[in-house]
């Protein structure tokens, strides 16, 4: 019977790993007689314990009788060890039928990388202050801890009302940007998406430029811009959506980046007509446009953090769903998707979070391009694993940029978006060269 | 008397500005397994789109007595598995991740695999033999494999009517076989209904119930395999010079040349 199961598959010859005789193994293939042989997992893990190749089906069949006189095991298999290796005997191995999330350690590195820089960023400054009395400050507010802060007045004044809130907005601002990018890049199938590519980083550049060289003289333009940069910023993306969409493009990715691309041209050329008209406001609007926390304050962390919050969860909870995105618009949709609804979902939440980072940042770029892609190099493709990392990466990255921003050249401040790109570059260059994973 | 599990009444498609298929009319009973074959161009594919709801098109398509085109994607994914002729299998992704997008269906919109998910996932896996691949990446697997681990992606789906287009064409002599067995036990033991495009004449006539041949959009001949594959009907419609030979009961198509220098 066991001969005539081994030919009814087609096979490789092998050599039986217990009592060496030549077989003939479909290792896999449906049908290999070895599926046939129904054998406990028990005997299946001793059997791979001590095997490191397929057994013969006189073997195997040994392991299948002595099973079924069961109870009374004394006697031993009689198997010969082959080689140390461990590997499986029988093709079915415990398979794990589950999909990766956040690998382990790399979650705990990346919420310890966050907390790190945010005492780091708290810490460092033109007047010192030590990471423990940051901490002894932070569990001060704790109750029940009784906990007194040994800082003074002034030094708890700095803390909280000039660096902290800094500090927060820093990790907002990047936490959103890499989320949005790592949402944009899969929901595109594109690996150059970043949050400000589908007409955001023209819209804000025009909403800003308009708020400074119109604004009554007299009243700053403080309170206007954030507004102006934020509807310039959505108004930049609607327009593209309903281009992209007119021409039956929501489909079809390539249309709609078209589209992003056209109404950021057309933008950018009226913000340019609208300096050169007013060119006393051009260094205004070119230290906006380059961003910077220089002037963060708790109002600022206070305006954008609930759009950051929604937004970041809504692109959270998608993780699954750009993965099943990365089979293409016509598979998704064959397993269920409305992809154009789902697009849109996710285009609308990227885009409300990334034009609040940017009323209160300016343009921030690399981080949402960096981030995503650097996790990808060194953690996975899933978005189950990239979306999330990239949200605490994000954070602590553009808290360490923005540190570097007000300390190399203190006390003058230097544009954020210079540091992210001028350290990101070749840090990202670098991971390029030494990953494995690309080219393969 | 339930209605049957699929059903088209002139179903027409307009993809720019030319028609590729014109009122085709076809009901699939449960358990059947129909393949269309045609020559390039003739429609097959857009046909298979069109029954899966991916293309708008004109007159109707029933599922289980439903029409397609007012149920939703979710509603029709439960109800039909498509297997393209080229899937993207993510390289990185591995099988049994991917078998699992295959359970997108019947999870939650924004919500994860339940433990009956993975169950399913791993019956599929089991059924095609992919135990041993479920932690390989999709890039690692050989055609004959990958083949194997986009049916399972289907089979996860637990849609009653399977649609297959060209399943075989980047596999082996004997790989097709394997597969085309393969489609045939699981449409036996899951009782499916099966529709596939197909290329290889002789292949279609032996796992087919019945072929739909297909001509600029339109169904030209329909029936069995002797009554349908004849050196006539493909020299006109495949151009092709070839002779049929009806031997124990299946129907072979081998292409001849034409003169011998």
């Amino acid at each position: 019977m066991v001969e005539q199961l081994e030919q009814q598959t087609p096979a490789r010859r092998k050599q039986c790993s217990s009592c060496g005789a030549e077989f003939g193994c479909a290792e896999g293939e449906p049908g290999c007689w070895c599926e046939s042989v129904v054998l406990r997992r028990e005997t299946l893990a001793e059997i791979r314990a001590l095997a490191e190749d397929c057994l013969c089906p006189a073997c195997l069949s040994g392991y299948a009788e002595r099973e079924r006189n069961a109870s009374s095991s004394e006697e031993s298999p009689g198997l010969a060890v082959k080689g140390g290796a461990s590997r499986w005997a029988k093709a079915i191995p415990h398979a794990a039928i589950r999909a990766r999330g956040v690998p382990f350690l790399w979650g705990l590195g990346a919420v310890l990388f966050v907390l790190s820089s945010l005492v780091f960023a708290l810490a460092i400054g033109p007047v010192s202050i030590g990471a423990g009395s940051i901490a002894e400050a932070a569990l001060s507010h704790l109750p029940l801890l009784h906990i007194h802060p040994s800082l003074s007045t002034v030094e708890w004044a700095i803390l909280w009302q000039i660096r902290a809130p800094r500090v927060v907005l820093a990790a907002l601002v990047g936490g959103m940007l890499a989320v949005a990018g790592s949402a944009y890049q899969g929901v595109f199938r594109n690996p150059l998406a970043d949050p400000y590519f589908l007409g955001v980083a023209a819209g804000a550049g025009l909403g800003a430029t308009l708020a400074i060289a119109y604004r009554s003289a007299g009243s700053g333009a403080g309170e206007l811009l954030p507004l102006a940069a934020f509807a310039g910023a959505i108004f930049g993306v609607a327009c593209a959506y309903v281009l992209g969409r007119s021409v039956g493009g929501v489909r079809n990715t390539g249309t709609l980046i078209l589209a992003g691309v056209t109404v950021a041209a057309f933008m950018t050329a009226v913000q340019t007509f609208v300096q050169q008209q007013h060119s006393q406001t051009l260094r205004e609007v070119y230290s906006w446009l380059l961003g910077g926390f220089g002037s963060a304050s708790w109002h600022d962390v206070v305006l954008v953090a609930p759009y950051i919050a929604v937004s970041a969860t809504i692109l959270l909870l998608h993780r699954r769903v750009l993965d099943v995105l990365s089979l293409g618009d016509e598979e998704a949709a064959s397993l269920g998707l409305d992809v154009r609804r789902v697009r849109l979902l996710i285009v609308v939440a990227a885009t409300a979070g990334t034009a609040a980072a940017v009323a209160v940042s300016g343009l921030i770029g690399f981080v949402g391009i960096i981030v995503p892609h650097t996790i990808r190099l060194l953690v996975s493709t899933s978005n189950r694993a990239v979306v999330p990392l990239s949200l605490l990466v994000g954070a602590g990255f553009l808290v360490l940029a923005d540190v570097l921003a007000r300390t190399i050249m203190s006390p003058a401040e230097l544009p954020i978006g210079v540091v992210t790109a001028f350290f990101g570059a070749p840090f990202f260059a670098i991971i390029l060269r030494t990953s494995r994973r690309i080219g393969s | 008397m339930s209605a049957a599990p699929l059903e088209a009444c002139e179903l027409s498609v307009t993809l720019g500005r030319t028609q590729v298929v014109r009122d085709i009319s076809a009901t699939i009973e449960r358990g059947e397994w129909v393949a269309l074959i045609g020559p390039n161009g003739a429609g097959k594919t857009t046909i298979l789109r069109a029954l899966a709801g991916l293309v708008s098109f004109a007159g109707q398509v029933l599922l289980e007595g439903r029409s397609v085109a007012t149920s939703s994607r979710r509603e029709i994914a439960r109800q039909i598995a498509l297997v393209p002729q080229h899937p993207q299998t993510p390289p990185e992704l591995t099988v049994a991740e991917y078998v699992l997008l295959g359970r997108t269906p019947h999870i939650g919109y924004l919500a994860t695999e339940t433990r009956s998910d993975r169950l399913a996932a791993e019956r599929a896996i089991a059924r095609l033999a992919l135990r041993p691949f479920a932690e390989r990446s999709l890039g690692s697997l050989s055609g004959g494999e990958l083949q194997r681990a986009v049916l399972a992606r289907a089979l996860a789906q637990e849609a009653p009517i399977l649609l297959l287009d060209e399943p075989t064409s980047a596999l082996d002599l004997g790989r097709q076989q394997q597969a085309l067995e393969l489609v045939d036990s699981l449409r036996s033991d899951d009782e499916l209904t099966v529709v596939s495009a197909m290329h290889d004449l002789s292949l279609a006539g032996q796992y087919a119930d019945r072929l739909l041949l297909l001509d600029r959009g339109q169904v030209v001949a329909e029936g069995t395999a002797s009554e349908v594959l004849s050196e006539a009907s493909i020299a006109s419609y495949y151009g092709a010079n070839v002779r049929v030979i009806h031997e124990n009961g299946s129907v072979f198509v081998l292409p001849q040349r034409e003169s011998h220098p």
